[in-house]
């Protein structure tokens, strides 16, 4: 017999950047709010220093993730294989805890453009019938750049974003990226410093007539007051960000942003160490009446909601939706159903360089340093000529220099005093040139429930089926020789490369990306989406999943400014309409 | 041992390390408050917490080849990379706690992750067992007293999969999967802080150039092409 606890009007699923954004609005709007966080809690004191700058701990013990024994996810590249689970993490590191991967995140806060929004429209426009692959899914996310803009600026202030406009109202800025989608207003704050990889990567795109600009950052440039009184201090560098809580108050995060404020408020409370296994059903499957969670000592509980939030990560809500029978799961073979429908992820390649003179100084750095330039997204070049769709972002970016993970040159002896010669020769002389591409969503990249291995609390694995197609082989193979072009420029003493192309398939056991999205995607049909265009549910009206879950593929920015924005906006339609006559927003 | 002799340690300490490096600089508002580490023991000294005798020999004779004495700068053993291994063993790491270790187990690509029910304390057990089999067998000796030409081509053979422990009746370990764990935790223990009991006196970042711990560079970020001039420093206040 679960217990039961009193009811709330709404219940948040999972405490980081979506779930704190969601509380912040809901408990403006008067209601009383209670999220549900899986994992531990996180204050100020997990990140006090010199904790943070312990790279065994966090790169490779993977302290703030989440734990396999929890959550595994099975894993298989085609419909043929049988899934195997993933007994330790390695492609993809979700996060955990009050903060979730908003706690351990780079940092990299970058906008997607207008037409990464409206990809299916913009293929329609400038593809030749046969020129894609028959069995890709794209589609539009059914939201317009100039409803999200006011939200991605607004998060943004939030996040005290660091960088270089480059499109203030339509005017193009320099310095900035010529190729963004207009901003109603500049960036909060300047770029952070450059460093000498920085440098030589802006002269040598701009000798080849590329727009660089440096990374749009969430590690602050300066002090910043966001709009909700919360204080960033200026980043010092500390070289320990990506997979690292900030020691330094100067990384956005849930926690530095957000929930400090939020928690002051007495209509909000949140319980850690909740993991909610399903969302109740009203008896005719309409509406949610609450959330079943397992807590810390065992207990099953019930708790009543008048609206539910699945904020949890976007592999995660895809889950929950699945065993909570909300929406109808996918069917690659009749191609019906849209729940686990459109899985998609990015897709990365580099050329590593090695400058025998050089010193890079990598562990002098923000997680988000580095510079891009954002040529080659979609519509800022002809891709319909070189058969594929998306684009990428090309960079050279400089997340730190912890010593376990020090690249080596590929030919280098992996042990012995060869290795040992190689460290000291090589360390601190390193660069790399990088794409990080799109990946365009396919009829079996999907995600549904595993037959087989189940949590510790009986409820099915999720099962991922996801390859690399050849779409994104072919734009791998186009950026690879863009990169190499500026390798060329530079002249480095020692080059390697890794880029997926041809017959390469998705391994599970090195890391690959934690920008997992789709699965319960957005959008104006019903048929082909799991969340209308203010991200609820279209089967159970007061269900409500603000989440990289909702992208209908992926595009080549980092995914955190819209699922930032998304959430504003899916928070801003239950406030100012849903409240008020609680029902769908759109009809079917 | 009183605080007293403690505080003279490390006062020598620093004083050693200013004599190496110009200035100590940390940012604003940031104490080091914990001692300076405690002169570690020697090796020999070490009583493992995991390893067993046999095995304990193995990791010592391994370790010195994986990352040998010779060159500039320490070996695995005289930055204790062994300890790391035997306490990492000892505690979360060896027993799988946060891994997903339900059966069934099913063996599948290998691009699927590692599919077998050991935790890596048993992948030592097995590992170091079988490779001391398979060494008595082919050269009538343990894999430790064996020179050092042979235990490189042992361990190469193991990283190769040249050695076949199926055919030694191991149900799921690949002889290359013991290998790649044990030079991965080698890695590690050279690198990781000397919290963890290897990086011995931050050695092997005194080796490459890596600052450690300092976590503040706002004065140095935009210092391009120049060598960073300060030593490290670790998570106990160690200072090199």
């Amino acid at each position: 017999m679960a217990i039961q606890k009193a009811p709330v009007d709404a219940v948040i699923v999972g405490l980081g950047w979506s779930g704190s954004i969601m509380g912040m609005e809901l408990t403006d709007a008067g209601l009383n709010v209670l999220a549900l966080e899986r994992g531990a809690d996180r204050t100020h004191e997990d990140f006090a220093y010199p904790k943070p700058a312990d790279e065994l701990a966090y790169g490779y013990r993977h302290k703030m993730m989440q734990k396999p024994k929890q959550s595994a996810v099975t894993i298989r590249r085609g419909l043929d294989e049988r899934a195997l689970p993933q007994r330790k993490l390695g492609a993809f590191l979700p996060g955990d805890g009050v903060g979730g991967a908003g706690a351990h995140w780079t940092g990299v806060l970058i906008r997607p453009t207008p037409t990464d929004l409206a990809l299916k429209s913009f293929a329609d426009e400038n593809f030749e019938p046969g020129v894609l692959q028959e069995d890709m899914q794209i589609q539009d996310f059914g939201v317009s750049w100039d409803e999200l803009e006011p939200h991605f600026t607004f998060f943004e202030k939030v996040c005290g974003q660091s960088g270089t406009t480059g499109n203030l109202n339509g005017e193009i800025q320099e310095g900035g990226d010529p190729f963004e989608g207009p901003r109603s207003e500049p960036y909060p704050l300047p770029a952070l410093q450059d460093t000498q990889n920085t440098v030589m990567f802006d002269k040598a795109a701009r000798q080849l007539g590329y727009h660089p600009f440096p990374n749009p950052s969430a590690n602050v440039s300066r002090a910043w007051t966001n709009p909700y009184g919360m204080q960033l201090g200026p980043c010092n560098y500390c070289g320990f960000c990506s997979k690292y809580g900030c020691l330094n108050y100067s990384k956005a995060s849930p926690q530095t942003c957000i929930l400090d404020a939020l928690k002051r408020r007495s209509n909000f409370e949140y319980r850690t160490h909740a993991n909610v296994t399903r969302v109740e059903l009203a008896p005719d499957g309409k509406t949610a009446t609450g959330v079943t969670y397992v807590d810390g000592d065992g207990n099953e509980v019930f708790q009543p909601a008048d609206i539910v939030v699945l904020a949890s990560y976007s592999l995660n809500n895809v889950r929950l939706m699945l065993n909570s029978k909300i929406g109808k799961p996918y069917d690659p073979i009749s191609r019906t159903g849209v729940v686990g429908r459109n899985y998609a992820y990015q897709v990365g390649g580099g050329i590593s360089m090695y400058f025998d003179d050089i010193e890079f100084n990598p562990f002098a750095t923000a997680g988000a340093t580095g510079r891009m330039f954002n040529d080659f997204s979609p519509g800022n070049f002809d891709s319909a000529k070189h058969g594929f769709i998306g684009g990428a972002k090309m960079h050279s970016s400089q997340a730190t220099g912890t010593p376990i993970s020090m690249p080596l040159p590929k030919n280098t002896p992996k042990w012995g005093v060869g290795y040992k010669e190689a460290l000291q020769k090589h360390y601190g002389h390193h660069m790399k040139l990088s794409m990080t591409g799109s990946v365009m969503s396919y009829r079996t990249n999907m995600l549904d429930l595993d037959p087989t291995w189940k949590d510790p609390y009986g409820m099915p694995l999720l099962r991922m089926t996801f390859d690399w197609k050849e779409n994104e082989q072919k734009l791998s193979m186009f950026m690879r020789d863009r990169l190499r072009e500026i390798a060329d420029i530079l002249k480095p003493d020692y080059r390697d490369e890794s880029f997926q192309l041809e017959g390469s398939h998705f391994k599970v056991t090195s890391y690959v990306s934690t920008h997992n999205v789709g699965g319960a995607v957005m959008g104006t049909d019903p048929s082909t989406s799991a969340v209308n265009r203010y991200l609820q549910s279209w089967d159970v009206h007061n269900v409500f999943v603000p989440s990289g879950s909702a992208f209908p593929q992926n595009f080549q920015a980092n995914p955190t400014d819209l699922i930032g924005a998304l959430t504003y906006w899916c928070a801003k339609k239950i406030r100012e309409d849903y409240l008020k006559n609680p029902g769908p927003l759109m009809s079917a | 041992m009183s605080s007293r002799i403690q505080n003279r340690q490390r006062r020598d300490f620093i004083r050693g390390s200013l004599t190496m490096i110009p200035a100590i600089t940390l940012g604003s508002g940031v104490t080091l408050t914990a001692q300076a580490a405690e002169q570690a023991p020697a090796l020999s000294d070490y009583s493992p917490l995991f390893f067993n005798d046999d095995e304990w020999a193995f990791i010592l004779a391994a370790c010195d080849r994986l990352i040998p004495s010779q060159g500039n700068g320490p070996g695995a053993l005289e930055a204790h990379v062994p300890v790391f291994i035997d306490r990492q063993l000892d505690g979360d790491y060896g027993h799988a706690t946060d891994w997903y270790m339900e059966g069934p187990f099913v063996a599948g690509s290998p691009d699927l992750g590692f599919q077998y029910p050991y935790t890596p304390r048993e992948v030592y057990q097995r590992g170091i067992a079988l490779t001391q089999r398979w060494c008595q067998q082919t050269h009538g000796a343990s894999f430790d007293a064996l020179d050092a030409q042979t235990r490189d081509q042992v361990l190469s053979d193991l990283e190769k999969g040249n050695i076949d422990f199926a055919a030694m009746d191991e149900e799921w370990l690949p002889a290359a999967d013991f290998f790649s764990g044990l030079l991965q935790n080698t890695h590690e223990g050279y690198f990781a802080d000397p919290i963890y009991g290897g990086n011995r006196h931050m050695g092997p970042w005194k080796m490459v150039g890596f600052p450690g711990a300092r976590g503040s560079f706002r004065d140095w970020v935009d210092q391009h092409d120049v060598e960073y001039p300060l030593g490290p420093v670790s998570l106990s206040g160690e200072r090199g």
